[in-house]
Order: structure tokens, then C-alpha cells, then sequence
């Protein structure tokens, strides 16, 4: 009897598809990946809701704003095992760099005053289909349980692959020196 | 000749020279012991707690205590070095460590100490503190988002440049680096030559114009793990 596949979602968040990249740069050992897992809700194969339970959720990207959080509520709901992937789901990274300005000054600086404004409306876009932003760019485990992170931007594709085959059999994922990795 | 003591260090038995603090006696026998505020040439200063180990059962600080004849010393222990994790985390989230982008990422010693240490992301929520930049000098920057207040550069400033251009003001939460004038670090004699700006372990004090020189994969920690450099079957150890 053929075995069912366990299932593999991915998500990015407040990231740059940096990490995506990345999980496509292990090149054809993709086609391995193909073979132990099937993708469920990702953009790799652009499934917009979970169709089931999943062994593992690749979480790349911090939370920005009310959005990210409902995603990643969802993927926590949905995954057995969730992995944070790269350093804006580990630390909040590029996005977060708005940490340490207050929300309102930011949204003056990027719809009002900034050097580079066009906005004859003169106000910062409130459209409710924007999700609301938070005060602050959380990484991914300050706001769900999160089992594994793995740093770097991006992560090296070795080091995604690595911690993938080690999941995927289920054995701890330890990763050598060289692939844990801050930049 | 001079006298000499024997203490163990991990059951290792090694020899100590009357005088010696024991991470010097550590390393002299090849044994590391993590440290970030602890530079060889510089006063100890026993700010970081890192090279904490128990000597004789009790927790002191290898870079400040002086070796005796006969000490035990336990160093590479599960519970030191989970206090050790907790330490370098702590300095993550109290600071804006952005490694992605930092000139030091590779060449930073507290990112090479999370590194051998394994630490994938800090257990403790992040704190963003606002911290001042002063780029005010033509040739070296001040970044506090990175300062790990190891005071090296207070100390190399003082004691080899003869300058004591930095200090630390504030306590607790607020405390920082400062710079001896009234304002920036332009109104002060330091200069791109002070050995102060060769001590920082950290993207805190940098020599301008100077980033990004050696490419990813040939930096100082990218490929072996910092410490890796001290440990060896070195001569002072006795069998
Ligand atoms: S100083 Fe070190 S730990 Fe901090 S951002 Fe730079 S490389 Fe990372
Ligand atoms: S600037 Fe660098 S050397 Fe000076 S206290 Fe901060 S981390 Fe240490
Ligand atoms: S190295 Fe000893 S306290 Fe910092």
C-alpha cells in the first residue's frame, strides 16, 4: 500500500521571498523534496488555504501587521512541527529596523513627509482591506510556539535541505557549524 | 626556578604560574574558556560573566581570579554552559544586533560565542532599546545598538593609548558608552591609529571606509568556531 506523504506548507510573512529563493537555490534536490513531501498551502504551488494536516510549516518572515498574525496563527493550528526560517522570522530582521521609531512616525515619514512623497490626499491609507499594522515587527516565536529556527539571510539552502531530510525522518535537526549562520 | 602549581581544570591536570589569572593558565594549556570582555593585553575587568566556572564548587570568574595551588576547576559543564547561552542571549535582546547587514558579521565575537554555542534565536523577547550613533569623527563611527559594554575599548583607551577618550555612563538599563567630551567623538583626541578601535569584539567602534574587505567564507569565524584557535594538547599540561 503506497504510504500517504506527509505534507509540507510554506509562508512568508513579513520577508522578501529571500528565504523562498533560498529553499529553491538546493536546486535539484528539490525533486528529493518532491518525493517525501507534498506541498500543501504555499506558494511554491500557489495553495491559498490548508487542504489538511501537515508535518511541517516553513515560516519565513516576522509579523508586521494583523495579517501576518492570522496566517501564522493558522499555520501553528495547522503543522505538527513549525520551523522559523531565516532571520526576520528569528529576530524580526530588516522590517523590525522600524523597532526603534514609534509606529505614527513611521507612517508620517513613509505617506507624509518623506523626501520622496507623492500623496496630494495628504493621508496615510486607511482602506480597511489594509491589514492594521502592529505597534512593533514581532518575530515568529514571540507571537506562536515555534519548534526550530533557522537564522540566516537567507538561511543557505544547505542548511534548509539539511534541517528538511532531518525532520522528515524524524531525527533532531543538528546542524554542523558552518550552516548555522546570522547573515 | 620558580615555583609552579598545579590545578585541574576538567580533570585535566595542568600547571599555573604563581600570579596568573586562570584564564590565562587556560589557555597557556590549550583548554578554552568563553569570554567576550576578557582580551589578552588588556585588564581584566570581569563584566561579561562568560568565563565563569566553578572553582573549587563555587562560580567566580576566570578572567579576575588568581590561580592557587590545588584548585578544581570546572569549566565545559552542561550547567555552564547553558548559563553561558542564557548570557550571550541576553546580550542579543538587549541590543539591535541587525548581523545581516553589520560590517562586523563573521569578525564579531558575539556572534561567533552564538554560534559555537549553537543558539539559533534568543529565548528572551526583544527589547529594541533607542540607542545614538555618533558619526560625528572623519574616521571612526560609534554604533551603540551593538555595544556589549565589555569596556575594551575603555580600557585600551586608557592604558595603552594614554588617551581615556571612552567611558561608560548611566547605570543599569541606561548605562553606555561615552566618549570624554562634551558632545561627540570629533571634539575628542582619538584617532583612526588608537589600539582602542582594534579591541571591540563587536560593529560598535569602527574604523570607517574599512567594511566589507574579505569576502563571506573567508572571515574569521566563518568556517571554525571561535575559541577553536586556543584549543590544542598545549605545553603546560601535565600527564
Ligand atoms: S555586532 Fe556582531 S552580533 Fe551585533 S549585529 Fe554585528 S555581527 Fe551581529
Ligand atoms: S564600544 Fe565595543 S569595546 Fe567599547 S564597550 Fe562597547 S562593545 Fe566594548
Ligand atoms: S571574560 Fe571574564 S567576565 Fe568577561
Amino acid at each position: 500500500m503506497a504510504r500517504k506523504k506527509p505534507r509540507l506548507a510554506t509562508t512568508s510573512l513579513a520577508g522578501c521571498f529571500g528565504c523562498h529563493m533560498s529553499l529553491l537555490d538546493i536546486d535539484d534536490r528539490i525533486l528529493q523534496v518532491a518525493e517525501l513531501v507534498d506541498f500543501d498551502k504555499s506558494p511554491i504551488d500557489d495553495f491559498k488555504e490548508f487542504t489538511g494536516r501537515c508535518a511541517i510549516g516553513l515560516v519565513e518572515g516576522g509579523c508586521c501587521n494583523e495579517e501576518n498574525v492570522e496566517v501564522l496563527r493558522d499555520f501553528r493550528k495547522h503543522c505538527d512541527i513549525l520551523v522559523s526560517i531565516g532571520d526576520c522570522a528569528t529576530m524580526g530582521g530588516i522590517p523590525a529596523l522600524r523597532n526603534m521609531v514609534p509606529l505614527q512616525e513611521c507612517l508620517d515619514e513613509a505617506y507624509l513627509n518623506g523626501p520622496s512623497v507623492y500623496n496630494p490626499s495628504g493621508k496615510v491609507p486607511d482602506d480597511e482591506e489594509v491589514p492594521l499594522m502592529l505597534d512593533k515587527v514581532y518575530p515568529a516565536h514571540e507571537v506562536v510556539k515555534i519548534d526550530y529556527h533557522l537564522p540566516g539571510c537567507p538561511p543557505p539552502a544547505d542548511t534548509l535541505f539539511a534541517a528538511l531530510v532531518a525532520l522528515l525522518g524524524n531525527e533532531p535537526v543538528e546542524l554542523p557549524y558552518q550552516l548555522i549562520k546570522y547573515d | 626556578m620558580s615555583q609552579t602549581y598545579t590545578i585541574h581544570i576538567d580533570g585535566v591536570a595542568i600547571q599555573a604560574l604563581p600570579g596568573q589569572k586562570l584564564i590565562e593558565a587556560a589557555d597557556a594549556a590549550g583548554i578554552y574558556i568563553p569570554r567576550l570582555c576578557h582580551k589578552r593585553g588588556l585588564e581584566p575587568f570581569g563584566a561579561c560573566r562568560l568565563c565563569t566556572v566553578l572553582v573549587n564548587g563555587r562560580p567566580g570568574t576566570a578572567c579576575t581570579t588568581p590561580v592557587a595551588d590545588g584548585m578544581v576547576v570546572e569549566n565545559d559543564i552542561e550547567s555552564l554552559r547553558e548559563f553561558r547561552k542564557q548570557i550571550i542571549e541576553m546580550l542579543f535582546v538587549e541590543g539591535n544586533h541587525f548581523c545581516m547587514f553589520c560590517e562586523m558579521s563573521g569578525n564579531c565575537e558575539l556572534q561567533a560565542m552564538a554560534y559555537r554555542f549553537g543558539i539559533t534565536a534568543p529565548r528572551y523577547p526583544y527589547i529594541w532599546p533607542h540607542r545614538e550613533i555618533d558619526a560625528s569623527h572623519p574616521d571612526i563611527l560609534i554604533d551603540r545598538n551593538r555595544c556589549i559594554l565589555c569596556g575594551r575599548c575603555v580600557r585600551a583607551s586608557r592604558d595603552i593609548d594614554g588617551k581615556h577618550v571612552y567611558d561608560f555612563v548611566g547605570r543599569g538599563a541606561h548605562k553606555q558608552i561615552a566618549v570624554n567630551a562634551a558632545a561627540r567623538l570629533a571634539d575628542t583626541n582619538a584617532d583612526v591609529t588608537d589600539e582602542a578601535l582594534n579591541v571591540c569584539p563587536v560593529g560598535a567602534l569602527l574604523k570607517k571606509r574599512t567594511a566589507f574587505q574579505v569576502p563571506i567564507g573567508r572571515r574569521l569565524y566563518d568556517l571554525k568556531p571561535i575559541g577553536s584557535e586556543i584549543e590544542s594538547d598545549g605545553s603546560t599540561r601535565i600527564d
